[in-house]
């Protein structure tokens, strides 16, 4: 691979969907900035490179490194593994790698029955039960398929990272803010955040940047969003439906509050919050206009699914991790 | 010594009923429990249920919340506040497969010692009967989770 003395930039996925992908083209322009100043080394989505190009670099050759998704299987885990080791600024990007969001929740289940649910269920086509072994031999050799491990786990539950940038997906004025920082950093223009800090994101919550109006909030009962006209003005957790802005770091403008819709938590937990879902349940708690055991257990019942709820992008990070089934099957 | 399982119980008191209840529990020189660790707070409503799960994920077998009756708190309405966490963060770990055993409310008054002790007893066997929890992020569980035998380590994949 030839080399033009720029330093050097790489952009991993392990178990994520792509949306990172995509945010990260989605800065326009920019992304010129990137290869004006960057080398792009290995980004599996936009170039053809093997992994074994990236083991043959040497060590902390990589300046930084983007790495987005959860670790889910042992090739998830290796390649964090390798781009710890090859870079130099390995940045947690994305709601998977900080915190499992979606392929976390999967956290719930034990292995089996995530397999049974993938090869068994009614959509599947699969009348001879096949299920996928690990490792399998024909003709030409042994052919090897990653192994699931028995939960997701952050990017940091795995390697040291430098930094972390949430989001699902980060938005891209933050990823392009970030971008040009690097870039003043490479030209001596500016300093990098102290390591471990949280970037491209505020230090606030969803509720800080949201522009409705809040007064006292008395909830009665929990509405499913389809089911009431959203008032465009008022608090969307004041209207019943459970908003996660209370919760959520700020970074995103509160992008879904403005669009009507409540805030999912994607930006993960607010800052000081060591556990996402305990900071969602003390604000809902404190909100429950109700003082007698049965009626709060009325109430809660509009809340079905509370992990679900709870962790929908924390499972991983939060402090039980997983579920029991998960680890005793 | 018997070889009887010895739960962990991590207890949350308040400082201004449940803790003095405990208190008189011990001036009075009644029994209760040694499994018990009581951890003091102003008041049932600084109840983080961060602390509960810490406490399951850090090795403990149950968790016991405690506070003044209703209508009784000095913080007016707090402890009303720590009702609804207890509710719906027993219902959260009930998700998460932790028995709804493991986790006890319990309002006592700076004069129910004897309550006190009782209750705690009482939990202690129920916690006992449940067995240890033995959450796996505590005592190296995570460890044996994520080894992979040596022969499945992918040690090259075309990307």
């Amino acid at each position: 691979m030839s080399t033009n003395g720029k330093p050097k930039f790489a952009m991993y996925w392990a178990a994520a969907c792509g949306g990172c992908e995509i945010a990260v083209l989605n800065i326009h322009e920019k992304i010129l900035d990137v290869d004006a100043n960057f080398e792009v080394v290995f980004w599996p989505v936009a170039m053809d490179a093997k992994y074994k190009d990236v083991e043959a670099m040497e060590d902390g050759s990589i300046l930084l490194t983007l790495f987005n998704g959860a670790i889910r299987n042992d090739e998830n885990e290796y390649m964090a593994k390798l781009m710890r080791q090859k870079s130099k600024i390995l940045v947690a990007f994305g709601s998977c790698a900080n915190e499992g969001c979606m392929p976390a929740l999967a956290n719930l289940y034990n292995i089996n029955e995530i397999i049974d649910t993938a090869f068994t269920t009614p959509t599947t086509d699969n009348p001879q039960n096949i299920r996928p072994n690990t490792s399998y031999s024909v003709p030409e050799g042994e052919l090897h398929i990653p192994t699931l491990f028995p939960a997701v786990r952050t990017l940091d539950q795995v390697v040291p990272v430098d930094y972390y940038m949430p989001g699902c997906p980060p938005e891209s004025h933050q990823i392009a803010a970030v971008i040009d920082l690097v870039i003043q950093v490479l030209q001596g223009k500016a300093e990098l955040p102290p390591a471990g800090s949280v970037i491209g994101a505020g230090g606030s919550t969803v509720c800080d940047d949201c522009p409705r109006t809040r007064n006292e909030k008395k909830i009665k009962k929990f509405e499913r969003i389809q089911n009431i006209m959203i008032d465009p003005d008022l608090c969307i957790l004041e209207q019943g439906v459970l908003c996660s802005g209370p919760a959520t770091r700020s970074g995103c403008t509160a992008l879904c509050p403005k669009a009507g819709s409540p805030c999912i938590g994607c930006y993960g937990p607010a800052e000081g919050a060591e556990d996402y879902g305990s900071r969602l349940m003390t604000a809902v708690a404190s909100v429950i206009d109700s003082n007698d055991p049965a009626e709060i257990e009325r109430i809660f019942e509009g809340i079905p699914d509370p992990v679900g709820q709870f962790y929908r992008f924390n499972l991983a990070g939060s402090l039980l991790r997983f579920s029991k089934s998960a680890w005793k099957g | 010594m018997s070889d009887q399982f010895e739960p962990v119980i991590i207890g949350f008191t308040c400082n201004w009923c449940s803790y003095r209840a405990a208190d008189m529990a011990g001036t009075a020189r009644m029994k209760y429990a040694p499994n018990i660790r009581l951890i003091r707070l102003m008041c049932s409503g600084r109840l983080d249920p961060t602390f509960v799960l810490k406490a399951f994920a850090g090795g403990a077998d149950g968790v016991m919340i405690t506070g003044c009756h209703p209508g009784d708190c000095h913080y007016v309405e707090q402890n009303y506040k720590a009702l609804r966490r207890f509710i719906i963060l027993k219902k959260t770990l009930t998700q998460f497969g932790i028995e709804p055993g493991r986790l006890k409310l319990l309002w006592a008054s700076a004069a129910e010692g004897a309550i006190f002790t009782d209750e705690v007893n009482k939990f202690v066997e129920q916690v006992r009967e449940l067995g240890p929890l033995q959450w796996p992020t505590s005592g190296g569980g995570l460890e044996r989770m994520f080894a992979v035998p040596e022969h499945m380590l992918v040690k090259e994949v075309t990307a």
